[in-house]
Formats: structure tokens, C-alpha cells, sequence
């Protein structure tokens, strides 16, 4: 049962920069947990803490229930992938999967029955001669991943693991990884900005802003029920349109709970139609750009002095310059207050 | 691969690169040649008459034992200087990278030693271990070491050896911390979570990424030790006692503008030049073989 607790963790450099201002997070065995936050958050610093790289300033981080505070990296038994791989550049594919093993005193044959086992999995097995820079960028990232799996650890770290990849072979390694995790059910724990590959990851979904956590949740779950105005704008591709209330017409904050500043609805949760067709119930909207991308079109629109962004499905006959009708169901309507908690 | 220049005119690349091809001819080809000429020529006793010998300089050079004698000197005293040279400035580079405070005052502290010159740099020494003066031979006999590089040889060339690596430890740091910055964090860093202790780490690790500084650190100082390390020997021992610090350079010089058999000497130096070159020579082709670029 490897699971990983933080228990109000924080770090503070000696430069007095808080990263990480109390995160507590609970993280169950064979769980992928995926810390996702724009640059900055403290998400990388949060990894690198609990694989033993930076120290703790206070709080508590434990593996399987024991308190890792004051253990080294190597006795966490843990595995981490980095950004760029940190593949030893002097060794052989073999001998960066057998590195970890050698270190910790295994037998000779019991390596080389691993590494090669590994090796196939990730069908890795025509390269092992081969060294680091005689290799593609995807093929580094299965070596790292192998020199991870190799060593069969309680907990596997992923710190962007994927961004150094083209979008084509970063949509692959995702789902590849995402299978992988699932068949060793290995607790893990990955880090990345792209929400997209956060949502698609994630068991539970933790997101990140300026040092503390804003939501914990299943993906879907934090997508329908964003608890912060960030969450809202972070989660979801294009983000979730922000109207202050100010700017929204009566009839609309009729509906608005006690205390409301903000309203929230997702892109397809906006249906429009022409601007004759202008109702009490609907917001005024003026088309200032148009993107098809094929099975949709996203439509950039201006309420007032607010943008918003609006789906439609496939081809779409709107123009530039179109004025729209915007409906919202109520139910689809996200209120929150001025300092940008949701209201229910 | 950018594309080859082509002048349309036929004299001025010969015109823009005259300059430098006659700084090296004048400083460096003529005197060559003129060395190789005058290695095999014979003076009379009184300079008035030179004749030609073809190669009987050589002759009696490699039969003499005095040049044996001082071919193994410059053995003992280059590999000692370069490995001396070498590993203190590695331990202080990797001390150096741990320092987190103050890490710039630290490493200007340990280059200044560069900028002594050799023969101040052998003054200093001379004097710090001069069996009567020496305020550090004073301390070496207050521990019972029979401490007197005047007449101990072995003991002159540990003194010969400390002093000249002294001096090359500075540079040999600079490049060294430079190799060591050059290293990515994240690998040691997996190497940590890989299971590795520091001792391993450098090892397997910091080490062999280490490799074409530690190379390049290499040719250079048997340079250093071969013909730069002049002044000190001159300042600290002059070649004594006995022969016991005379190296090849030290005795070109001895032979030919001391005792002024300039014949000897002239062979003394071609020969210098050919071990250099072949030593050279064969660092590049077998040691770089195993060295990792990038």
C-alpha cells in the first residue's frame, strides 16, 4: 500500500520566497495524482520535496505512512522521470537502466533479466547498446521511463515528462504512460501545465496557484465544479468565460445567489442564435473573430467590455462582426464571489 | 554547413592571412630551423669556426648518462607536477561547487596564485622551505623530519614539484569548476534518487562527464611541466643538488648558455621538441578515445 501523504507542507528559500505555502494532499496507493498549475506555482518544488531533492521547511511528507522528512532520495524508493530525461550521457541505454539496480547491490543476472524484461515493454530492447545521443527524443523519454519501471520502486515522480516532445508523439507517450501507470499500479505523482494532459492523466486532479492548492478533485469533477474563479480559467481548453456581475443584464442576476461577483459558463454551455432574437434572458454579444478547427469552431466574442468565448459544432456561419444572442441554462451557470470562491 | 567563401581575387586571401603566416615563420619556424641546423653543427673551443657533423651531437647527447639522468628527472617531475597539479585542483573545484555562500570570493581567491610568476612563485617556495632561513623548514625539523633540499634530492624535488604545481593549481581550477558547472543538476540528481552515494557519484558519474577537461587539463600541464616549470627549477634549485632537478629544459639551457656547447644544447631542444610533439600526439589518439564530448 504505497500511498503518499502531505501533511500542510511548505517551503521557503533562504531568499525568503515562499513557493509552497502549506499543501496538503492524500494520495491513495495505485493512484495518479497530477499536480497541474501555470509556471511558478510551486508544483515542481512540491515533486522535488517529496523525492527527497529539496529540503522540507515544515510540514510532513510520508510514503506508506512513514515520515520521509529527514530520508535521502535514495532510501524514498522512488523513481522520477525528469524534463529532460537526465539520461547519463557516458552510458549505454543498458547501463542507465542498470545504474539504480548495480547501486542498490543486485545480483548480476537478476539485472540483466530486468532491464531486458523492461527493455521489452517498452520495446526498447533493439537499442540497449545504443547510447543517449544516438537516440530520438521519444526514445530518450522511454529510456527514462524505463530507467524508472526497471527498479519497480513504491512511487514513480513525473516532473513534465512530456514537454520536450512534438504534440504528436506527446499525445502517444500520454496514453502510454497513462496504461503503463495502470498495469504496475504504481502510486504516482505527475506534474505538468498542460491541463489538457492533466485532465486526460489524472486519477485525482490537484490544481496549483502561488504556493497553495485550489481544488482536489477527479478531473471531470473539478472541470464541472471549478471552487475558484482560477480553477474556472485554468481547467478547460478554451477556459470558462468570466462576466462580472456588474456588466450582466438584471434579468440574468436575478438568478444570482447573495454575494455574487463573478459568473462562470463553459464555451458549449453558451447556445446562441441571431441578435433578433434578443430576449430579457440572453447577453448581447458581437463576434470579433472566428476559429474552426473542424469538429468545432470557437467564436471570440465582446459583452460590453468583457470577451467570452463561445463552441459551436462543426462548420459554423457566423461571421466577424455578427451580433449573437447568448442564452445560458441556469444550470450551467458558475456564480462566485468577490474573491473568487464559488457560491453553490 | 555555411558555404565556402570564395574570394574573386587571387593575391588578397594570400595578402590577408601574410601577417600570420610571418609572425610564424619568424617566431617560430626560422628559430626552429635554425635549432635544427645548429644541432649539427660543432663549435671550436674559442666560437671561431663551426663545422658541420651531421648527427654526432645526437650522438653523444643520447649516450651520455648525464641526459639519461635527466630524462628520468623530467619523467619523475612531469607526471608528478600534472598529477599533483591536477587532483588537488579537482578536489578544490569540487569543494568549490559546494560552497554556497560567497562562492565568487572563494574562486578569485584560488586563481590569484596564476598570477605569480614562476620564478616569484619559486622565490616564495625557496624561501618558506629554506633549510636555514625557512620559517616552514623550521616547523618540518620541529617534527623530525631531517628537512634540507640542499643536499637531500629527493627532497628538492618534492620542493621543485610542490612549487610548480602550486602554480598550475589555479588554472587547472578554473577549468575544472567550469567542467563541473557544465554538468547538468538533474543528473546528479537522478544518480541521488538512483540509489548513488556521493563518493559513487563522482565516480560514475562527475567524473567520466569530467573527461575532456580533465584531457585537455592533461595535455596541457605536461607542456607546463616539460617547459614552463624553467624559472622555478632556476630560482629553487638551479638542477641541484647534483643533478637531482635538472630537467631537459633546465639543461638545454645549462649546456648551451651556461657551459656554451651550443651544438649539444641545439640537439638537446630537437629532441625536446619531437618528445612533446610525440607526447602530445599520442594523448590525442589514445587517451581522447575514451573521453565523452557532450
Amino acid at each position: 500500500m504505497a500511498t503518499v501523504d502531505l501533511k500542510d507542507v511548505r517551503k521557503t528559500y533562504p531568499s525568503g520566497v515562499e513557493a509552497v505555502k502549506g499543501v496538503s494532499i492524500a494520495i491513495h496507493d495505485k493512484a495518479l495524482c497530477v499536480l497541474v498549475g501555470p509556471s511558478g506555482c510551486g508544483k515542481s518544488t512540491l515533486l522535488r520535496m517529496i523525492a527527497g531533492l529539496e529540503a522540507i521547511t515544515d510540514g510532513a511528507i510520508a510514503i506508506e505512512g512513514k515520515v520521509v522528512n529527514a530520508i535521502g532520495p535514495a532510501e524514498r524508493d522512488i523513481a522520477m522521470v525528469f524534463q529532460n530525461y537526465a539520461l547519463y550521457p557516458h552510458m549505454s541505454v543498458y547501463d542507465n537502466m542498470a545504474y539504480g539496480l548495480r547501486n542498490r547491490g543486485t545480483p548480476r543476472d537478476e539485472i540483466d533479466r530486468r532491464v531486458r524484461a523492461t527493455a521489452k515493454t517498452l520495446e526498447l530492447d533493439h537499442l540497449l547498446k545504443r547510447q543517449p545521443r544516438e537516440l530520438s527524443g521519444g526514445q530518450r523519454q522511454r529510456v527514462a521511463m524505463g530507467r524508472a519501471i526497471v527498479r519497480n520502486p513504491k512511487v514513480f515522480l513525473f516532473d513534465e515528462p512530456l514537454s520536450n516532445l512534438d504534440a504528436k508523439l506527446r499525445g502517444q507517450m500520454r496514453v502510454e504512460i497513462k496504461n503503463l501507470q495502470r498495469a504496475l499500479g504504481v502510486t504516482s505523482v505527475y506534474v505538468t501545465h498542460d491541463q489538457l494532459e492533466a485532465m486526460t492523466l489524472a486519477d485525482v486532479l490537484v490544481v496549483m496557484n502561488a504556493g497553495v492548492v485550489e481544488q482536489i478533485g477527479a478531473p471531470l469533477d473539478v472541470y464541472e465544479r471549478p471552487e475558484t474563479t482560477f480553477v474556472a480559467s485554468f481547467i478547460g481548453a478554451p477556459p470558462m468565460n468570466l462576466l462580472p456581475v456588474a456588466a450582466l443584464p438584471s434579468s440574468i442576476t436575478s438568478a444570482a445567489p447573495a454575494g455574487a461577483a463573478t459568473l462562470g459558463f463553459r464555451p458549449e454551455d453558451g447556445t446562441f442564435s441571431d441578435h433578433s432574437e434578443q430576449s430579457q434572458l440572453s447577453l448581447a454579444a458581437e463576434v470579433e473573430g472566428v476559429e474552426p478547427v473542424g469538429a468545432e469552431s470557437f467564436l471570440y466574442c465582446r459583452h460590453a467590455d468583457n470577451r467570452l468565448i463561445l463552441r459551436a459544432s462543426g462548420r459554423t456561419t457566423v461571421e466577424p462582426g455578427a451580433r449573437l444572442a447568448v442564452t445560458i441554462a441556469p444550470e450551467k451557470m458558475h456564480w462566485f464571489d468577490g474573491e473568487g470562491k464559488r457560491l453553490s | 554547413m555555411t558555404p565556402r567563401v570564395v574570394f574573386p581575387n587571387k593575391i588578397l586571401p594570400y595578402l590577408l592571412v601574410a601577417p600570420q603566416l610571418a609572425i610564424t615563420a619568424i617566431f617560430f619556424y626560422w628559430p626552429a630551423s635554425q635549432a635544427l641546423y645548429q644541432s649539427m653543427l660543432r663549435e671550436d673551443p674559442f666560437g671561431l669556426k663551426s663545422s658541420f657533423v651531421w648527427f654526432a651531437n645526437f650522438r653523444k647527447v643520447l649516450a651520455d648518462p648525464n641526459y639519461l639522468n635527466s630524462l628520468k628527472v623530467t619523467a619523475i617531475f612531469s607526471v608528478s607536477t600534472a598529477a599533483v597539479a591536477m587532483s588537488v585542483a579537482l578536489l578544490l573545484a569540487v569543494m568549490a561547487d559546494k560552497v554556497v555562500r560567497s562562492r565568487g570570493l572563494y574562486r578569485t581567491l584560488l586563481i590569484w596564485p596564476y598570477a605569480v610568476a614562476p620564478a616569484i612563485a619559486g622565490m616564495l617556495w625557496l624561501f618558506l622551505f629554506n633549510p636555514s632561513i625557512g620559517s616552514l623548514a623550521y616547523l618540518l625539523r620541529a617534527a623530525g623530519i631531517a628537512w634540507d633540499p640542499l643536499l637531500n634530492g629527493t627532497q628538492a624535488m618534492v620542493l621543485v614539484v610542490a612549487a610548480a604545481a602550486w602554480k598550475q593549481i589555479s588554472y587547472n581550477f578554473l577549468f575544472f569548476v567550469a567542467g563541473l558547472q557544465a554538468i547538468p543538476k538533474t543528473l546528479i540528481e537522478a544518480a541521488a534518487i538512483d540509489g548513488a552515494g556521493e563518493t559513487k557519484r563522482f565516480w560514475t558519474i562527475v567524473f567520466p562527464l569530467l573527461a575532456p577537461t580533465t584531457f585537455f587539463l592533461l595535455v596541457v600541464n605536461t607542456v607546463y611541466a616539460f617547459f614552463d616549470t624553467f624559472g622555478i627549477i632556476h630560482a629553487v634549485t638551479g638542477g641541484g643538488p647534483g643533478k637531482a632537478t635538472e630537467t631537459l629544459v633546465y639543461k638545454v639551457y645549462n649546456d648551451g648558455f651556461v657551459n656554451l656547447i651550443l651544438g649539444d644544447s641545439a640537439a638537446q631542444s630537437v629532441i625536446l621538441m619531437v618528445i612533446v610533439i610525440a607526447l602530445t600526439a599520442v594523448q590525442f589518439r589514445y587517451v581522447e578515445r575514451k573521453v565523452h564530448y557532450g
